[in-house]
């Protein structure tokens, strides 16, 4: 096949890859992506969206056992194991599609196949069936991240999984350790307790949810162990072993103590790693800073005209990140005016376990750090009426204010449905939004909106309904 | 076609002005940039310049009329000299912006040029007049004493942001105390010392320019400044900070330590942690030390607060943060202004001693300087050791000499025994 020609070549096809090859062709650039296994990345196949649908059938799992309390009774309420993970796979699929569609409709090559850089200017695109080269002006390497494995554990052991083999159970297992308490691990933690499994978590650091506020971690680790999940902080695995199909998980605690955890299955999600090998980094001036290519705030890496977005080009590794570098790279390689660098500080955090976190700006330890006096406000889920009403009374909005001039530095959720309240305050705070705007906001009643002005309010002694 | 002037909104705040002057005669040509009258507003003096040429065909307002509300007519402008009738509604179709370009008549402030210089595409003052400002912006502009019409916004459409607001203390770095304080001379152009072939050019001053040569100008001529120097041995300190460097990872520097040994001495010497003030002497109960940074252009002083309330290591994070801040001009004004007593060290750049200026109203100043090995007598045998020569700066109306020498005597003592500054 003879060489083709593009202006530019955006390397992975994920929620970073597939929106900077949209926003390149919509600005006129002749555009091709190369995909190596399904568009959407992990984000779409493996990721956000499948575990919320498998999420969502725990939620209706656990409602199930409050029937009584809505007024319903129902014997022998069952799932299917099955069914849930393949109304999760559908819904991935139908996505993928979609966005092969959209990228169809603004006329993107894609390639279904694996790049590797070859020179500056050059990828060579290896498909199923050939490999050739392709030339662009500007690369974008957008390959996202793979999980990263835990050392004390055996190679290909089948009962113990990533993400990956979490997202699609045969069946619920009676037993499940999770090895790591960020977003990916309390989200299957959650999940999996839900559906009945007997769950235990493990966090290295001193608390699970690490880089939430304590208070809303705390919160978090409250709720989970009313749930009835076993959670170790400050331990870490040593070894895992496996007999007859039983794993026997060490673990050290703080106090030097190790206990051993016997469970069925074992789910790392200990952190990422950028996915750099194969790349053809060696043939290009691109750095590398602890694992991910080093960018500037435009993007760009230390080969002139190749870009990194995304995971791979390190954290926070959540897809909205990923999608804004997009568009700003995009939009700074094609000169559009205006373009403003992304702020790190107002990227918000949703993490949807069971009760769900959201999560904005500075915790309150960051912002005691800053030196400035500080105003903070909190009001629980228990004294909002539609809380109240939906049988959702747990949970609490923390608002931290600059006193000195009411500005947002940060928003702090937990509770039900916060991951779809955050974004209120991710406008206030983008528009620089002071207490009093905020407080003058006219929030609807009856909703959960109202928690958020409350908090507000309380910053400033100005609470109502507590 | 005749064009109406209408009295523009020069500043967020204004509603109406007074009409200083008129620098043109009805009938007299006008050529574009040319001044044609000066506004008082609330906050300063005005220019109104011609945008287009032509003829000022009428004035409507005569000079000195007050409290005349923004956007009335004051004068006609028949353009390309054409005396036709007033087209009165093709004009008021055109937005004052077109017509009239004010600038003010002193120009401080090179955004407020930009501003409305380039009215085509600057969106911050819209025709209306009114400035488009985030409601932090303009809380942290009304806290700054900042004019929001003085500057450039960079947000959406030209909004005004946090950003902006920053960019501007930093430009403006001490600006609301240069008002508040007795003029000093100005420094007139040099033009009689400028030896006619020497070739030259010239750069206009930036505020911090400003500030230093002021507030130093003031110093020099006015505190009575005298100065002792101390040698002092570094060697018990060399060894004690590479142990921490190398067993706690931290990266304490030499002056990490005399920022500590500094505030630790004032602490114990209230006499020498003062102000002079004519009417009585300010005690300071917390010691705030000034460190000089260098920055491109000028210098900074950031300041570490109750320095005397806090460990090396605290100090050695606060400083680097604050060295970096005020390198990339992110410093806010509560990280650099106020300071009890200053540092200031030209150690690296290898000067043996050097006698630095008070920075007012603070009353006294320590010049560090560079670390060198030399010859001592120790034990009746020569031995090495490595020195730092220090000068102490005293304003002399609050600090007498024997006050000072002992300011220097505990300093050295914590410096040449590291351990007694741990405590």
């Amino acid at each position: 096949m003879s060489t083709e020609e593009f202006d530019i070549v955006v390397i992975g096809g994920g929620p970073g890859g597939y929106v900077a090859a949209i926003r390149a062709a919509q600005l006129g650039l002749k555009t091709a992506v190369m995909e190596k296994e399904h568009l959407g990345g992990i984000c779409l196949n493996w990721g956000c969206i499948p575990s919320k649908a498998l999420l969502r059938s725990a939620e209706i799992n656990n409602l199930m056992t409050r029937l009584d309390e809505f007024g319903f009774s129902a014997d022998n309420v069952r799932f299917d194991a099955g069914t849930v993970v393949d109304r999760s796979r559908l819904i991935a699929n139908k996505l993928s599609k979609g966005v092969q569609y959209l990228l169809k409709k603004n006329n993107v090559t894609v390639f279904m196949g694996v790049g590797k850089i070859c020179a500056p200017g050059a990828v060579e695109v290896t498909t199923k069936k050939e490999k050739f080269t392709i030339n662009a002006k500007d690369i974008v390497i957008s390959t996202g991240a793979k999980p990263k494995l835990l050392s004390s554990a055996p190679d290909n052991d089948p009962n113990i999984w990533t993400y990956k083999e979490a997202m699609v159970p045969e069946t619920i297992p009676g037993s499940i350790v999770v090895i790591g308490s960020g977003a990916i691990g309390v989200e299957f933690a959650s999940f999996y307790r839900d559906m009945g499994s007997s769950v235990t978590l493990i966090e290295s650091l001193g608390s699970i949810l690490p880089v939430e506020d304590t208070e809303i971690s705390s919160f978090v680790a409250e709720t989970f162990a009313k749930s009835g999940i076993t959670i170790h902080t400050s331990s870490t695995v040593k070894s895992i072993g496996s007999t007859n199909g039983v794993l026997s998980i060490l673990v050290q605690r703080k106090d030097g103590t190790e206990i051993c955890i016997e469970a069925e299955k074992a789910i790392v999600a200990i952190g990422i790693t950028a996915n750099v090998d194969g790349l053809g980094l060696e043939n290009t001036k691109i750095q590398k800073v602890q694992g991910h290519i080093e960018v500037n705030q435009w993007m760009e890496t230390a080969e002139s005209h190749i870009y990194a977005i995304g995971d791979v080009a390190g954290p926070p590794w959540l897809a909205h990140k990923a999608s804004h570098e997009a568009i700003m790279c995009i939009e700074k390689i094609t000169g559009s005016p205006d373009i403003k660098q992304l702020d790190y500080k107002q990227i918000p955090g949703c993490t949807y376990c069971r009760p769900q976190v959201a999560s904005l700006g500075l915790t309150e330890k960051k912002a005691r750090e800053t030196s400035k006096e500080l105003k903070i406000g909190r009001f629980p889920f228990r004294g909002n009426g539609k809380a109240v009403a939906l049988g959702e009374p747990e949970g609490l909005i923390k608002t931290i204010f600059d006193a000195s001039t009411g500005e947002l530095l940060g928003a702090h959720m937990v509770g039900p449905e916060v991951t779809e309240l955050v974004q209120g305050f991710a406008i206030a705070m983008g528009l620089e939004c002071t207490e009093e705007d905020l407080i003058r906001t006219i929030f609807p009643h009856p909703t959960l909106s109202e928690i958020m002005h409350e908090s507000v309010l309380d910053a400033y002694d100005k609470a109502i309904h507590i | 076609m005749a064009v109406e002037i209408l009295l523009p909104a020069l500043s967020p705040t204004m509603t109406e002005g007074t009409l200083a002057r008129w620098l043109k005669k009805e009938g007299e040509s006008v050529r574009a940039g040319d001044v044609i009258a000066e506004v008082e507003t609330d906050k300063a003096t005005m220019e109104i310049e011609a945008i287009d040429d032509g003829t000022l065909q009428s004035i409507l307002i005569p000079e000195g009329t007050e409290g005349i509300p923004i956007n009335t007519p004051i004068g006609v402008i028949s353009e390309e000299d054409a005396t036709s009738n007033l087209e009165s509604n093709s004009s008021k179709s055109l937005p004052e912006t077109e017509l009239i370009r004010p600038v003010p008549a002193s120009k401080i402030t090179e955004n407020v040029e930009r501003n409305v210089e380039n009215a085509e595409t600057d969106h911050t003052v819209n025709v209306k007049g009114r400035i488009l400002a985030s409601p932090l912006a303009k809380k942290m502009a009304s806290r700054e004493n900042l004019d929001l019409a003085s500057i450039t916004g960079t947000g959406p459409k030209g909004r005004i942001v946090k950003e902006d607001i920053l960019e501007a203390v930093n430009k403006s770095f001490g600006q609301p105390n240069l008002s508040e304080k007795a003029p000093m001379a100005t420094m007139e152009k040099p033009q009689d010392a400028v030896v006619m072939d020497t070739p030259f050019h010239t750069t206009s001053n930036t505020n911090m320019r400003k500030v230093i040569a002021q507030r130093l100008a003031e110093s020099k001529s006015t505190i009575p400044h005298f100065y002792m120097t101390v040698g002092i041995e570094v060697d018990k300190l060399l060894e004690i900070r590479t142990q921490f460097n190398n067993e706690e990872e931290l990266s304490l520097s030499i002056n990490d330590f005399f920022i500590r040994a500094t505030a630790l001495a004032l602490k114990s010497l209230p006499a020498a942690n003062v102000s002079w003030d004519p009417k009585e002497t300010i005690y300071y109960e917390r010691v705030d030390v000034a460190v000089a940074v260098a920055v491109p252009g000028g210098l900074l002083t950031p300041v570490i607060r109750d320095a005397g309330n806090k460990g090396l290591a605290s100090i050695s994070q606060e400083m680097k943060e604050l060295a970096k801040k005020a390198k990339n001009g992110e410093l806010l004004p509560e990280q650099y202004q106020g300071g009890t007593f200053s540092i200031s060290n030209l150690g690296m750049y290898g000067v043996r001693e050097f006698a630095a200026v008070i920075n007012p109203p603070q009353a006294g100043i320590l010049a560090i300087g560079a670390s060198t090995e030399k010859p001592v007598v120790k034990n009746s045998a020569i031995a090495i050791a490595t020195n730092v020569d220090c000068t102490l700066s005293c304003d002399h109306r609050v600090i007498d000499g024997a006050t000072g020498a002992e300011l220097l005597r505990v300093i050295k003592g914590l410096i040449e025994n590291p351990l007694t500054m741990m405590l």
